[in-house]
């Protein structure tokens, strides 16, 4: 990141014809934007699992409290899982926002799913491969083909990393700890 | 799961004692004299059974290895081909920009027709010194000579350089440290080390680190047994380096220093700098209990030590928030250098040298290519904005942050002390596949 880059907030539109977007080992990256790298995957829900999707929230919760740190390689600042139907079926939302291309770990992020129930949850899902455990192009596959670009991103403290926030953070407790020992 | 050590090519798997190797580099002008050539040296392939057991200075063993133009001119067909995964089927050469292979490193600028869709096998000849060399490659000759249609498009030669007492590069740094083991071959890894991988990781056809078998390409009897290398010939500016290292350093211990940084190991010992920070201890460096037994997220949190951005911190990250899957990123490396050796006193002399090597693995993708194009040469890693400073693709633009309190020092303008010259991808058979592909009609 350019120094101050940060502090002038920052919008995109991106364009729909990804010729010219870089190829990953798996397919086409979309470009860094002001919001850090991401993705919004949509898929249709298999009748009658709704409620089978929705423990897995209790199921991530309790795998995130019991290893907190178990998803760092992914390098996340958010994920948001959700459910909606708007009269053609019940379809899944998942949008993640990364500081890396899910291209690069996409290994890793498969090793973590399985660790911690994610992968599991999409078994509820049309489309999903059944030899997901296996088959890492399959998989990535899915996400490449249930991948909604985004055509606008915006970013109010453009491509700020979640370990860039952590450190300024860290920085500043350890400030007022610094001011309070001063007394 | 038993391996099948006499049906497994024994390159990756034991190390011959060898000083000098060969590689030719071939292609078959039409199919039968490639089925002839291959049926005709099947004798001289080694397994891994038979080269154990074999004295340790006996080099006769060859190894044949494919690309997938290779497999192809064989006779091949293009149902079974089609079931090959896609890194191998389109060649390292075409994938360059996803790879970070770009600017002086780009495939124009790759030597020994290694970019030709001619090139369709390599052969690796070992030899203990020069004389068994000649008298290997002349016998190799005959071969060629009884099968026309197989023609050399190139050849290199590989040689160990002085001083002969350890392993090392053109820069000196001591090499063959960090090593997989197989779970199956009876080696124990030394204190620090991976754990013994599942076989699978490295030879198709076995259960690997997820536990399964991964579904095989077709034939099954061509694939299972063998693996795929991923072939790396990188030129070394020995006279680049050495400036590098002479104009950050005012003394020779703080050259050395330099050096040692860049790596994450002192160049003779190869002592690990988070167990020795300050200066090379040869007894660290020498003992194998010592030498890789480290961490860096309880040891050397923050680099103080090692740089986060060093070669061996990079390319082995040791460290569970970066990776949780190492045991899925690693490679067995086979090679050695060539070209001549640039006595430490001597002033650049032009001369062509560097190291050229074989990354075997089960999964071209998941673990050669994922280390190349993400830890070698991504430069958002760790947020460094560097890239690796040996087998990066550097021109002088990137830095390479050395932490320090309390403030971090910056070797400005890493170039370029390496260059690829060269790679392609090889599908390394099995012997029941050797015959297999010999008998092809």
């Amino acid at each position: 990141m350019n120094n101050k880059e940060w502090s002038t907030p920052k919008a995109v539109a991106i364009s729909k014809d990804t010729k010219d977007w870089e190829k990953g080992r798996y397919g086409p990256v979309p470009p860094k934007s002001p919001s850090c790298y991401g993705f919004s995957v949509i898929a249709k829900v298999k009748p009658g699992r709704e409620q089978v999707v929705r423990d897995y929230g209790k199921t991530i919760e309790a795998a995130i409290k019991g290893d907190p740190n178990v998803l760092a390689p992914l390098k996340l600042h958010y994920l948001k899982w959700v459910l909606f139907d708007v009269g053609s079926g019940l379809h899944f939302m998942y949008q993640g926002i990364f500081d890396t291309d899910f291209d690069k770990y996409v290994e890793d992020a498969i090793d973590l799913f399985n660790k911690t129930g994610i992968s599991t949850v999409f078994e509820n899902f049309e489309d999903w491969p059944e030899d997901w455990r296996t088959n890492v192009p399959a998989v990535s596959k899915f996400f490449h083909e249930h991948q909604h670009n985004s055509f606008l991103e915006y970013g109010e403290y453009p491509f700020v990393s979640a370990d860039e926030i952590k450190k300024a953070l860290k920085l500043k407790a350890s400030f007022e700890d610094m001011l309070d020992q001063m007394q | 799961m038993k391996l099948e050590l006499d049906d497994i090519q024994h390159y990756l798997l034991t190390r011959p004692n060898a000083r000098i190797a060969q590689y030719d580099f071939l292609t078959f002008r039409n199919p039968e004299s490639g089925r002839n050539w291959i049926s005709a040296l099947l004798h001289t392939v080694g397994n891994v059974e038979s080269v154990l057991k074999s004295e340790d200075t006996d080099m006769r063993w060859v190894t044949i290895a494919f690309t997938y133009n290779g497999l192809k001119a064989l006779g091949v067909t293009e149902e079974c081909l089609s079931t090959f995964p896609d890194p191998f089927k389109q060649g390292m050469s075409a994938r360059a920009k996803m790879l970070g292979d770009t600017g002086e490193n780009h495939p124009d600028n790759w030597q020994d027709n290694i970019t030709s869709p001619d090139l369709h096998a390599v052969i690796i000849l070992f030899a203990r010194d020069r004389i068994e060399r000649d008298r290997c490659v002349k016998e190799h000759r005959k071969y060629l000579v009884k099968n026309p249609g197989v023609e050399i498009l190139s050849t290199l030669l590989l040689e160990a350089i002085p001083p002969f007492d350890y392993v090392h590069e053109h820069f000196g740094y001591r090499d063959r440290l960090t090593t997989p083991v197989i779970e199956g071959m009876n080696v124990t890894p030394s204190p620090g080390s991976h754990p013994p991988s599942k076989p699978g990781e490295f030879i198709l056809g076995y259960p690997d680190e997820t536990g399964e078998i991964q579904p095989l390409p077709k034939p099954e009897i061509l694939t299972k047994n063998g693996s795929y290398l991923a072939y790396r010939k990188m030129q070394e500016h020995v006279g680049r380096f050495r400036d590098y290292l002479k104009s950050n350093g005012n003394t020779i211990e703080e050259q050395e220093l330099v050096a040692a940084k860049l790596m994450g190991r002192w160049r003779k010992s190869g002592a690990p700098l988070v167990l020795c920070p300050d200066k090379d201890e040869s007894e660290v460096g020498w003992d194998d209990n010592k030498n890789n037994n480290f961490d860096y997220a309880e040891m050397d949190p923050h680099g103080y030590a090692c740089p986060v951005g060093a070669h061996i911190r990079r390319m082995n990250v040791r460290d569970k928030s970066v990776s949780g899957i190492m045991n899925r990123r690693l490679i067995i490396r086979r090679g050695g250098t060539y070209g001549p050796h640039l006595p430490d006193d001597a002033p650049e002399d032009g001369a062509d040298r560097g190291i050229a090597v074989f990354a075997g693995c089960a999964d071209l993708s998941r673990q050669f290519e994922f280390l190349i194009s993400v830890w070698s040469n991504d430069t958002e890693f760790m947020e460094l904005n560097e890239r690796d400073p040996f087998c990066g693709t550097q021109d002088g633009t990137l830095d390479f942050a050395i932490p320090k309190r309390p403030i971090k020092r910056k070797l400005k303008g890493i170039p370029a002390f390496t260059n690829v010259r060269g790679g392609a991808y090889f599908f390394l058979p099995g012997i029941k596949a050797l015959k297999y592909l010999s008998d092809l009609r």
